[in-house]
């Protein structure tokens, strides 16, 4: 009763949106679209919660067909935008009000759902929401999105433009809504936040690169990364992409991610030769992947 | 690392009424120095930044931008730096061409100059074919890229990025920061706001603000021994929630 996605593609004149994606998400599941800026996330929202048709494909969201069932899914679904996009010069108050009456509820019945986040702007509640700020603007939607009580909840890159402790907070309140048994679809670019998902998709120009579990697509992650370091990090890069047995070169913080092409692979040669290059103070760790170095081999 | 100083701040300070929006910031930043300038939304940041490229006048302190006074030589500041903000960047509908010899006008730069600077930043970017295509038409990835060069058209002496590479792929996000420390290593000094964290990795000193107030500033790797986690997204944390 999650959501089901079967070869769906979408395109816009001669821009391929999506292509053939097909994944599911199971009932209670928090699943993340995780992809940069023009990947498909939002393409795929809007056909998911019926407000843009496929090309080709079908996708039920719990149970309902994103066709012809369009009415019932949206009695069933919430969708937070990515862009906000409440009534501005309503207060905090009038628009939950307005929400759970066209959904044909009231705040009262359905205030122990979104108690929790509801009480930090509380305070607040006869202000108008353009008058908000980032974080508590994010926390009225999330709210006006969870009056009526919705089966799934589909979250469009909901963090974006967000300072760190307030994304922390929003993770941890989808943690405690999914515990009251709300499937929840959540988009982000960021790469960090795909590790706090049950499971992931990772999108790239319109199609899905690979869905699992965050720890099993580290594990898949083919080579062993080595974390790079030198005096000169401009200088460290030319001359990694320029050591012919180098299979890839990626700045990473404070580091160089390098993976080599050999088998036999000695750390030894390499400081070697970074050294016979005038590189200094150089350490070469072995590290553990992360999704986004997943992210680039499969993108590569 | 290089010990001229080509920002000095000290005890800057910004009121709004009553409400101290900066408040008493002091801190040094180097020739090619790529220094991270953090905090939480409301923090006091932009307006920080505001009164370092010379739009904004301070309350009351001190501070020195490539050689300028911020209080009496601000338009001097605004010839010698660059600024590049993903909110604004380069000209939706006007072509690469025309943004590039747009905004090397507005830098004061001759037609020579301009023409010989597009050549060279257009064949860097490997943006032969898109030349005379509208800037509203690029990727993303592109659009940021070009946008970081134009703000370096001028040769300034120091770049000012405002959260660049939000929303990029991961892979374009590194080919942009391997221009950042190019810039950084031929002596641009490059000063990056962002909420960021993983931005924060990158830099070879981070400041962060909590309340108007620089709460911490040090190597990422510093700040992360003093504060006994392993990233700096822990670090923001522990500060910014006390």
């Amino acid at each position: 009763m999650g959501i089901t996605v079967s070869n769906i593609s979408k395109s816009y004149k001669n821009v391929k949106a999506l292509k053939n994606i097909t994944f599911n998400v199971k009932s209670g599941e928090l699943f993340g679209l995780i992809g940069p800026d023009g990947a498909g996330k939002t393409t795929l929202f809007r056909i998911l919660t019926t407000l843009l048709i496929a090309n080709e494909g079908t996708a039920t969201i719990a149970g309902f067909n994103v066709v012809s069932d369009y009415k019932k899914i949206r009695n069933s679904v919430s969708y937070m935008p990515g862009k906000f996009s409440l009534y501005q010069d309503l207060t905090i108050e009038e628009n939950l009000t307005f929400f759970a009456t066209i959904f044909g509820t009231t705040i009262k019945e359905n205030y122990e759902l979104i108690k929790d986040i509801y009480v930090q702007i509380e305070p607040f509640k006869d202000r108008r929401a353009g008058q908000l700020s980032g974080g508590m603007k994010q926390k009225l939607s999330l709210c006006c999105a969870l009056i009526h009580k919705p089966k799934v909840l589909f979250l469009d890159e909901p963090t974006t433009g967000v300072d760190p402790v307030s994304r922390k907070e929003f993770w941890d309140m989808l943690k405690r809504l999914q515990q009251k048994d709300i499937t929840i679809l959540v988009s982000t670019p960021y790469m960090d936040e795909a590790a706090l998902c049950d499971r992931i998709a990772l999108i790239q120009d319109g199609k899905i690169l690979q869905i699992d579990t965050p720890k099993a697509i580290v594990k898949h992650y083919p080579n062993q990364i080595y974390n790079v370091r030198a005096n000169n990090m401009y200088q460290l890069i030319n001359v990694l992409k320029a050591y012919k047995f180098n299979h890839s070169v990626y700045p990473f913080g404070e580091f160089v991610h390098y993976t080599d092409s050999r088998t036999d692979f000695n750390i030894e040669d390499l400081k070697q030769y970074l050294l016979s290059k005038n590189l200094s103070q150089i350490t070469i760790k072995k590290t553990e992947p992360t999704i986004e170095d997943t992210f680039m081999e499969l993108a590569k | 690392m290089n010990t001229d100083k080509v920002i000095h701040v000290n005890q800057l300070t910004k009121m709004f009424g009553d409400f101290a929006a900066v408040n008493g910031i002091s801190f040094e930043v180097y020739k090619g120095e790529i220094f991270g300038f953090l905090g939480a939304n409301g923090a006091g940041k932009t307006t920080a930044m505001k009164m370092l490229i010379g739009i904004s006048n301070p309350t009351s302190g001190q501070a020195n931008v490539a050689g300028f006074d911020v209080f009496t030589h601000a338009e001097d500041i605004k010839k010698n730096i660059g600024y590049m903000s993903q909110k604004f960047a380069l000209y939706d509908d006007l072509t690469v061409m025309e943004n590039i010899t747009f905004f090397g006008g507005i830098y004061g730069l001759g037609r020579t100059k301009i023409k010989e600077k597009a050549a060279l930043l257009i064949e860097e970017l490997g943006l032969e074919d898109v030349a005379s295509k509208l800037v509203g038409a690029l990727p993303l990835g592109w659009k940021q890229k070009l946008s970081f060069s134009v703000a370096l058209l001028h040769d300034p002496k120091i770049v000012f990025l405002d959260e660049p590479t939000g929303g990029v792929d991961p892979i374009t996000r590194r080919q942009f920061w391997e221009m950042i420390y190019k810039a950084a290593n031929h002596g641009t000094t490059v000063f990056v706001t962002t909420h960021y964290m993983d931005e924060a990795e990158y830099c070879d000193r981070v400041s962060i603000m909590v309340n108007g107030k620089i709460e911490a500033l040090d190597t990422p790797k510093k700040l992360k021994e003093q504060f006994k986690v392993d990233n700096m997204n822990d670090v923001f944390l522990k500060l910014a929630r006390d």
